[in-house]
């Protein structure tokens, strides 16, 4: 791994694999649509609604697996120093609130017609908005410095900080009693869910999964070159 | 027609249904279009900010 904290080369392997990502991104998320929507049977007890479920379900996997790359990257930014780590954190961190935003309202949308409530205050829903914050605090946060690397620092801190949000989302459904369904597919013993209906499921997620890799790399790269931006001003300033 | 009908009415549920679907395509396309966009005007702030440095280099030569 410690070969690609070099920008150059790393900029070299992403901009090999970007246009395999974003190919792949689209034929997953086509046959994904497209099983999601006409390729799976209704809920026999939540009927059409069901289908929200194959965005609202990769949408909370990627807002806490995009949490968990951030926090990663920023650890390795403070502990070892890596120049890439910071760029990749900071990279990250908008494409997570949105998975999350996806998250959110898709649940709203489906609470209405199966809870008859748009929002309840119970401890998943209430867990994921303040993984929202979160992310939000990081984004306002790692932009609050005039000197980019104070930045980094305090924004890095707050995702260390925010990790002890994961868990609890995680086991919210088994810790307190609360409205929402608990796990059917990463459970010990196996994913309680038909095929027919995981199919969909597990393609949606992985077109979730290249889209969040296609949309990183582009991001990084911008980083790095405002980075490189950065640093040829203040040489030209000093003369 | 009637089943198209059909398909977009989802069960009734078709409001909430397509809603969270465009909600969502929203979204992702607002993020990659952002990012497009930030990385392309950073890119080309760094191709003539290096331009400049070249044109500066060679009046001193």
């Amino acid at each position: 791994m410690h070969r690609f904290a070099n920008p150059s080369r790393f900029l070299r392997a992403a901009n090999a694999v970007l246009p395999w990502c974003a190919g792949l991104t689209v034929l997953l998320l086509a046959a994904g649509l497209y099983f999601a929507l006409l390729g799976s049977p209704p809920d026999y007890q939540q009927g059409e609604t069901v289908r929200i479920m194959y965005i609202h379900v990769p949408s909370a996997w990627m807002a806490l697996f995009v949490y968990g790359c951030m926090a990663a990257a920023s650890a390795s930014a403070l502990i070892w120093r890596h120049p890439l780590a910071d760029l990749i954190a900071k990279s990250a961190a908008p494409i997570g609130a949105g998975f999350t935003l996806i998250c959110l309202l898709t649940g709203s949308l489906w609470g209405k017609p199966m809870w008859g409530a748009w929002w309840v205050w119970d401890a998943r829903l209430t867990s994921v908005l303040v993984l929202f914050f979160l992310y939000l605090g990081y984004i306002a946060l790692v932009n609050a410095f005039d000197d980019p690397v104070r930045g980094y620092r305090a924004a890095g801190i707050l995702a260390l900080v925010g990790v002890v949000n994961l868990p609890i989302i995680k086991f919210s459904v088994d810790w307190w009693n609360t409205l929402h369904q608990p796990a059917s597919v990463m459970r010990l013993d196996g994913p309680a869910i038909h095929p027919a209906m995981l199919w969909p499921l597990l393609l949606m997620a992985g077109g979730f999964m290249l889209f969040f890799v296609t949309v990183l790399i582009l991001r990084v790269r911008g980083e790095i070159a405002a980075a490189k931006v950065r640093n040829l001003q203040l040489s030209l300033a000093r003369g | 027609m009637d089943r198209l009908g059909e398909f977009l009415a989802m069960g009734g549920y078709g409001g909430y249904v397509w809603a969270a679907y465009l909600i969502a395509a929203a979204v992702l396309a607002a993020l990659l279009i952002a990012s497009l966009h930030s990385v392309r005007g950073q890119e080309a702030r760094l191709a003539a900010l290096r331009q400049s440095r070249r044109s500066i280099a060679e009046d001193d030569a």
